[in-house]
């Protein structure tokens, strides 16, 4: 719009939008703040917004109680592990597609995302049996194949899209002048794609440090990342929302600094690719 | 660019995901077809042999079914209303001018990087308590009775949390496509005299269509198996209970894997039947 | 050396045949266009060549060796994409060093044929850039700058001028001319311009559903076009093509007179008309003329100063010794 629009326009409008914007965000900022309270001023009534004594016990406590950093690091590992496997599958798979597109490719994406509509829960205990036989049961390596294999049809459908947009003439080019097929893929789409590499990379470790169905029912003491490390305090035992909070905290933090930081590749993965 | 040396080369390149993803598929569902026919009580003697389609029965007779498959529609469709109107409705109000934006946007987001157990257990306590909760300080501030909302008002609750967790996806990819909507398209409206709720009717609107069927798609798929949402608040109570949940607690809290796995059959067949529809739409968007 | 015989070669999508049986050869060191309308399969062809699309049938030879079946970083050619095809992520140096690196080409010999190339084509101020920051001309230099390091058997542009602007496009059509005298290498070169066709060739093929027209000099093609569709498709302006009582006069079913061989003028004269348009180009100025009785418009290219306007009645002197007759099948008819 070329146009310019009245500052009264403007500033109704940053009005409205950071009113809605703070509304939204309102919860985690409630959470962090009340991580710093003591409990007593955590259920004050009326509510503390700013104005308390600023602690940071919760977080000492929590992590006495319960080793957070072994948790955080099976979140790392399991959320890195799995889309880094899964991208490493699916970037041959999506070349196929976006390159060499046959009148199957279509059939095969959509085959694709709908193994992605299988309710997890209806092969649960099948799952739960062949990690068993094979002894991955509570073990990261475990949690990482399962976890890729959810996330594959999401990595390879927006790999796919991404390359689409990629002109095939410039990989004719590459042909003609003499790479072959892995280093046309590693010296030339890699690198132009990179942009959405990374948004699809990023994208997917979010959904997999987020994942809370099988990291729940497949990980017990040993593997268990931190949405089962959340999970632990959701029964109520005294006064615990300031620590409910702290632990809460500490759980998102790691990937709302890594979406603050990578917010225009992540607005990007956000989309799943699907929307230009 | 289709030679026969690159078509063989493609075929070679997509067998490991297409074999992974075959197998993540066929096996588990092979095993669950298999003990849907079984009495099979792994704590209580393990497997007591075939049984017919005596657990599809039971399970589809059993007073829970019904009520599970409609509380796992309501939500779904609950959760897809609200974030599509509201995701409309913020996407317009992002596109304007405004001091901030960016910042607005990372605010709007964030609550998707929340996982899905942290939110379930910020609401459930820091918001909806009927003792504790904000909500009760604040209808205490006006005078009311606080609810206590996981117990009375406990699927609108759990649709607020999930749409809460919902509504920065929708929201971001209907900003996307309404920032690619060629800005001459809406002045070539303007000077055919069409008035602001006529160039969203006519010209914004359809322009989203592609946009929506992405966020109902995607969200189906994600919604469909809400899990840790309901293991943290309710438990399945209150009418809460999906048929996710309600096959989760046949499988592991009374052990009745045949029983469970049938159950799992049928929540395969309604993801089929919700899958085969919204395919249909994406496969056409596909060649648009 | 870069002799390229194509021998029965078909090449069909699916169902739909895009190249019926097709023979040709390419001389070493030709200078080879292909023209025809668009969708007549000329890129195709190209590629067929460049070994991007595998034939149907029929066997490709390049200097007499069987390549139908060799990929095509084996066949020794280079191409100019329509797009030209750079990789955006690499400096020109290095999408100029590509193919050589590829080749394992040391790298002192590299740096050599860089600089030289560079030199060449007025890019050793751009090595440092990436594509994006190079104006049309710039990037189109580059993309032949990594086709000569190769150096190849044979060039293959397709249309490369096409996202040129007009100026550019002389400029860099004269470049590629001057190119193909220094280096002495084949060039086969795509294009639906004529002019350029003209201009550039050797030798021209003229393409019609992936049928060949005609194959023969930029001249021959001017002074015998084979059948109607030649004789329409090059030269500009187009033909004018007669039918009817003026046409047997000559005992053919079509006549066909260039605008250039017909005067115009008031005075006596065999045809006469009405002008309709007259755009004036400067140098000449062609006149599109109504009522003549002999075909809905006849165009008559003039010297620039002559004055016609819309409306004048004007008199048509063909000249009779470069009439081209026309059987009723479009087939020239010996003189
Ligand atoms: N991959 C393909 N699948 C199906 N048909 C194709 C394919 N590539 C080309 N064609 C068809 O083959 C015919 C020739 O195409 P080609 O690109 O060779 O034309 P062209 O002469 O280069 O035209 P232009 O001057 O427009 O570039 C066209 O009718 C086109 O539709
Ligand atoms: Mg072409």
């Amino acid at each position: 719009m070329a146009r310019s629009v009245t500052p009264q326009r403007k500033a109704f409008n940053t009005a409205a939008a950071w009113a809605v914007g703070l509304l939204i965000f309102f919860p985690i900022l409630w959470t962090i703040l009340t991580s710093f309270k003591t409990e007593a001023q955590a259920i004050n009534d009326p509510p503390l917004f700013f104005f308390f004594d600023w602690t940071l016990e919760n977080y000492a406590v929590v992590q006495e109680r319960s080793d957070y950093m072994r948790f955080l690091w099976n979140s790392i590992a399991i959320a890195g592990g799995s889309t880094l496997l899964g991208i490493l599958v699916a970037i041959p798979a999506a070349w196929s597609m976006a390159f060499v597109p046959s009148n199957r490719t279509k059939d095969i994406l959509l085959w694709m995302l709908s193994t992605k509509m299988l309710p997890a829960v209806g092969v649960l205990y099948p799952i739960y049996l062949i990690f068993i036989r094979l002894g991955i049961l509570d073990t990261r390596s475990g949690l990482i194949v399962v976890l890729m294999l959810c996330n594959l049809p999401i990595i390879v459908w927006m790999l796919y899209t991404y390359f689409k947009e990629i002109p095939g003439e410039i990989l004719e080019a590459a042909r003609m002048d003499g790479a072959t097929l892995k280093e046309e893929i590693l010296y030339v789409l890699t690198p132009m794609a990179i942009p959405g590499i990374a948004s699809t990379l990023l994208l997917n470790v979010i959904l997999a440090w987020n994942e809370a169905f099988w990291t729940l029912n497949l990980t017990a003491a040993k593997a268990a990342p931190l949405t089962a490390f959340i999970a632990s305090y959701s029964s109520p035992e005294g006064l615990f929302y300031a620590k409910l909070s702290a632990a809460s905290t500490m759980a998102i933090a790691p990937i709302l600094i890594l979406g603050w930081f990578s917010q225009k590749q992540l607005v990007r993965g956000l989309t799943f690719g699907a929307v230009k | 660019m289709a030679t026969q040396h690159s078509r063989s080369a493609a075929r070679l390149m997509m067998a490991p995901a297409v074999v992974l993803l075959l197998g993540w598929m066929l096996v588990p569902l092979t095993m669950t077809l298999f003990f849907s026919f079984k009495k099979y009580l792994p704590l209580r003697g393990g497997d007591l042999g075939w049984v017919g389609f005596d657990n599809y029965i039971r399970f589809i007779d059993s007073s829970a079914f019904w009520p599970s498959v409609q509380a796992t529609l309501v939500i779904v469709g609950g959760v897809l209303a609200i974030t599509v109107v509201l995701g409309v409705a913020l996407a317009l109000l992002l596109d304007q001018p405004m001091w901030g934006q960016g910042v607005v946007r990372i605010l709007v987001i964030a609550p998707f990087f929340v996982m899905p157990t942290v939110s379930a257990l910020v609401w459930k306590n820091m918001f909806m308590d009927p003792v504790n909760g904000l909500f009760a300080h604040l209808w205490k501030f006006f005078g009311a009775e606080p609810i206590s909302w996981l117990s009375e008002a406990s699927m609108q609750s759990i649709i607020l949390i999930v749409s809460w967790q919902w509504l920065p996806f929708a929201t971001l990819i209907l900003l996307t496509a309404i920032q690619s909507l060629d800005s001459e398209q809406l002045e070539a409206a303007e000077m055919d005299g069409a008035s602001p709720v006529a160039r969203f009717g006519y010209i914004i609107l359809p322009h989203l269509g592609r946009a929506i069927t992405v966020v109902v798609l995607i969200q189906t798929i994600f919604l469909l198996s809400i899990f840790a949402e309901i293991f943290v608040t309710t438990q399945g109570s209150f009418g809460t209970r999906t048929l996710t949940y309600l096959i989760f607690q046949r499988v592991l809290e009374s052990q009745n894997v045949g029983l469970g796995s049938a159950g799992g059959v049928y929540a395969i067949i309604l993801a089929n039947i919700v899958a085969a529809f919204l395919m249909r739409i994406v496969g056409k968007n596909l060649d648009a | 050396m870069g002799r390229i015989t194509l021998d029965k070669v078909t090449k069909s999508f699916g169902a739909t045949e895009v190249i019926p049986p097709l023979d040709l050869t390419i001389e070493d060191g030709e200078f080879t266009v292909f023209v025809g309308p668009s969708g007549c399969g000329k890129s195709t062809l190209l590629r067929l060549i460049a070994g991007l699309e595998d034939v149907s049938s029929g066997q490709i030879r390049i200097d007499s060796k069987d390549a139908t079946m060799v990929p095509p970083a084996k066949r020794g050619l280079a191409m100019v994409f329509q797009s030209y095809a750079l990789y955006p992520h690499m400096s020109v140096r290095k999408n100029i060093a590509f193919p050589m690196k590829m080749a394992g080409i040391d790298e002192a010999e590299q740096n050599r044929r860089i600089e030289a190339a560079a030199k060449a084509l007025n890019l050793t101020d751009y090595l440092e850039r990436k594509p994006g920051q190079l104006s049309g001309g710039q990037r189109q230099r580059v993309a032949i700058g990594r086709a000569i390091v190769r150096e190849p058997a044979a060039f293959l542009f397709d249309e490369p001028l096409s996202n040129l602007d007009a100026a550019l496009r002389v400029g860099m059509r004269l470049e590629i001319s001057e190119l193909h005298e220094r280096l002495k290498t084949t060039m086969i070169y795509v294009t639906h311009d004529q002019v350029e066709a003209m201009t550039m060739a050797d030798k021209i093929v003229v393409l019609r559903a992936g049928h060949i027209e005609q194959v023969g000099s930029p001249l021959e093609l001017y002074h015998t076009p084979r059948n109607l569709f030649v004789a329409g498709f090059i030269g500009s302006p187009k033909m004018n093509f007669i039918e009817g009582p003026e046409a047997d006069k000559y005992n053919a079913h079509t006549i066909g007179i260039r605008p250039e061989h017909i005067t115009i003028g008031t005075g006596d004269g065999p045809w006469s008309g009405v002008v309709n348009v007259s755009e004036h180009l400067g140098s000449d100025t062609f006149f599109h003329i109504h009522n003549t009785g002999l075909a809905e418009t006849i165009t008559v290219r003039a010297d620039g100063e002559v004055g016609f306007r819309h409306g004048d009645r004007v008199t048509l002197t063909p000249r009779s010794d470069v009439i081209h007759r026309f059987d009723a099948q479009g087939q020239r008819i010996a003189a």
